[in-house]
């Protein structure tokens, strides 16, 4: 039985009291060329990835692209073929999963059915002989770290979904764990109650700056709790960022795709705005001041528009204004609208053939306008890649073209 | 109050058929019953012309009778945990692990039980003869053995298969070998399916005659071997005393495991894939 090593002492205080964030200590994780194959398909593919420690990092990506297999090499259920798992520096490749500083909490919980909730989060202790007294002392405090002190004596049967994700997250964390792993912890409860519960994981892995891989599939969740997301496609890192990084500036045409909404279209530049679609329309920028350099308007571009990226207003007939468009759909959320517009007037067009249908997605705020089915539509932002990776942010914000370089070097300056 | 004619002729058919049922299941458990408490009953009669517990007094101060109880008590209980032993292991390794022929072993498994019995053990004597085990406790705990298999390996496997794989992964991640994984975690969910297994292992060594007659007699001597030699030799008082005793077991841990374990435990033992 090996003892895990770790930094037991302020963690054990802070979780019988609710004192400041505990500092991170170690190196965090490190994986270095992960390759896993099944059969004939790789399913992770030389994935390399830093956690620094107390941080947490969400694997984001649709299913089969390989981010709970990469969880669980990390947990040691599944070995890979190549690279390496580190752990504050420990190589733990080679380790059982029994014998690694790691604890998971698993998608479907996986209590133990016949024991109560008490036994379900003593076992790991009991396992290492310590002494009653301490045991009981350390389940109360991960049980009361989760607020459910009061059902120790319950089997797992008699507890609600969200009850039974809180036993497994103090089951994994009474363990003291230098790195925790969620598997998409919150996909078998209701929504309401994921956001809560989202909150609530976020917090307690904040107050014991513990170092934490969340898998999801659920881009809204990865956004709102991670310190760094990392976007799997395919068996690869598409992009490791922070969610803003990877909102705003998608490296790859799938991340543009996947992290929130986005319009993708053929385009080309025009020295104030963006030609959309072949034999299309040019959509101004907005505000009409930005200059776009020379060597920008030749060949083509994939385009990438985020919906609040598009400025919607009113048809008045002045021209200038922004480009004509039709408003297709609008879907009421809440306090704004999404709008889904046709760009190009009806009269515009010489019938089926004249030009790629030119489709793009807004969001307005809910006040009434612009109605009537028609609209004037400019760009603030957009963002261009060729061959499916990001070559420049074309912004109002700052009025600025980036251009030159790789990407990669960019990334570091935002 | 009037019955609706129609309705009650809609409901015969099926009552009838179940009394018909009943009689065939429950008619020679009844003619045991009346038998083991008869002092005469002559044929044209239909109850018993007099009751009498003088059959019991003589089952029960009869050695040899008294004897072969003890036998079958000692046998099978000894029969269930090697069988126990034996095939847990294998039914785990049925459910978990997927190695080459996996089905193939696995019915192969049944094939005991799809031969006749008498020509298998006829041919299992002459092995036994050259181990010197004919005649021995050891000889008459492997003929038994022999028809607990499928039981223990088929329910079980399945009962394990019904473990999901996370609660192991979950045992292993809070610091559990597979040794302890296995004992605290997948043998107590997988309990009650063992726990049926258990039983008709019990039961399938209880009831074993003909090995045990080949394999035992003289030195050993179950209850359902004596019955043969109580059906020769005897009133059919004496048999059906003796009869009504060895259905205690069975009906015993029958209804034990109607009251303890959980609903689906044994039909489960037949969905293995």
């Amino acid at each position: 039985m090996t003892e895990r090593a770790g930094p037991r002492n302020a963690w054990t205080s802070l979780m019988t009291s609710d004192g400041t964030a505990a500092a991170p200590s170690g190196e965090g994780l490190h994986l270095e060329g992960l390759t896993k194959v099944l059969g004939t398909s790789t399913v992770v593919d030389g994935l390399s990835l830093t956690v620094p420690a107390g941080q947490m990092c969400c694997l984001l990506g649709p299913s089969g692209c390989g981010k709970t297999t990469t969880l669980r090499m990390i947990g040691g259920f599944i070995l890979p073929e190549q690279g390496a798992v580190r752990v504050n520096g420990l190589d733990v490749t080679a380790l059982p999963p029994e014998k690694r500083p790691t604890a998971m909490v698993f998608q479907s919980y996986a209590l133990w059915p016949h024991m109560s909730v008490f036994k379900n989060v003593a076992f790991g202790l009991r396992l290492r002989r310590l002494p009653r007294a301490e045991v009981e002392a350390r389940v109360d405090a991960a049980l009361s770290l989760v607020n459910l002190g009061h059902l120790r004596e319950r089997r797992p049967a008699q507890l609600s979904g969200g009850e039974q994700q809180r036993v497994a997250l103090a089951r994994a964390l009474v363990l003291e764990p230098q790195v925790l792993l969620l598997d998409e912890p919150l996909s078998n409860l209701d929504a309401k109650l994921r956001v809560a519960v989202r909150e609530e994981i976020r917090d307690i892995q904040q107050r014991l700056g513990i170092t934490t891989v969340f898998v999801t599939h659920d881009q809204d969740e990865a956004l709102s709790v991670a310190d760094q997301v990392a976007v799997m496609w395919q068996g690869r890192i598409e992009q490791t960022g922070s969610a803003d990084a990877v909102y705003r500036l998608p490296r790859t045409t799938f991340v543009a795709g996947f992290v929130g909404q986005v319009s993708t279209l053929r385009g080309s530049l025009g020295p104030h705005g963006v030609r959309l679609g072949r034999g299309g329309q040019l959509v101004p920028f907005t505000g009409g001041a930005l200059a776009v350099p020379a060597h920008l308007q030749a060949g083509e571009w994939d385009v990438a528009v985020r919906p609040e990226d598009v400025e919607v207003v009113e048809d008045q007939g002045d021209l200038g204004a922004g480009a004509t468009a039709r408003v297709v759909r609008e879907t009421r959320r809440g306090h704004f609208k999404e709008v889904l517009l046709q760009l190009g007037a009806p009269e515009d067009r010489q019938g089926p053939g004249s030009g790629d249908l030119v489709r793009l997605r807004a969001y307005v705020p809910a006040r009434p306008g612009p109605g009537g089915g028609s609209a004037r539509v400019s760009l603030r932002r957009v963002l261009l890649y060729r061959d499916g990776v990001l070559a420049h942010e074309i912004g109002d914000r700052a009025a600025v073209v980036r251009t030159g370089g790789s990407y990669e070097q960019r990334t570091g300056r935002l | 109050m009037k019955v609706p004619l129609r309705s009650l002729a809609r409901r015969t058919p099926p009552a009838a058929a179940l009394a018909l049922l009943a009689l065939f299941i429950l008619g020679p458990l009844a003619w045991l019953l009346l038998w083991a408490f008869a002092g005469t009953w002559t044929y044209p009669a239909l109850l018993p012309q007099h009751w009498s517990l003088d059959w019991w007094g003589e089952v029960f101060s009869a050695p040899q009778l008294w004897r072969s109880i003890e036998l079958s008590l000692f046998f099978s209980p000894v029969v269930t945990a090697v069988s126990a032993v034996v095939c847990l292991p294998a039914a785990y390794a049925f459910a978990r692990s997927s190695f080459p022929l996996r089905r193939s072993f696995l019915v192969l498994l049944f094939s005991t039980n799809a031969f006749p019995k008498i020509g298998l053990y006829l041919a299992i004597a002459g092995l036994f003869y050259s181990l010197h085990i004919m005649g021995s406790a050891v000889g008459v705990v492997l003929i038994q053995l022999l028809g607990t298999i499928v039981f223990m390996v088929w329910i079980p496997a399945a009962a394990f298969a019904g473990v999901p794989p996370a609660l192991e992964e979950a045992a292993r991640d809070a610091g559990a070998g597979r040794v302890r994984t296995f004992l605290w975690v997948t043998l107590p969910v997988a309990a009650p399916g063992i726990f049926v297994a258990m039983v008709l292992a019990f039961l399938a060594s209880f009831d074993e005659a003909q090995g045990t007659l080949l394999v035992g007699a003289p030195n050993y001597v179950t209850m359902p071997t004596q019955m043969y030699s109580l059906v020769n030799n005897y009133p059919p008082q004496a048999a059906a005393v003796f009869a009504l005793l060895l259905s205690v077991p069975s009906v015993a841990l029958m209804l034990l495991v109607r009251r303890h374990v959980m609903g689906g435990a044994l039909a489960r033992g037949f969905q293995l894939h």
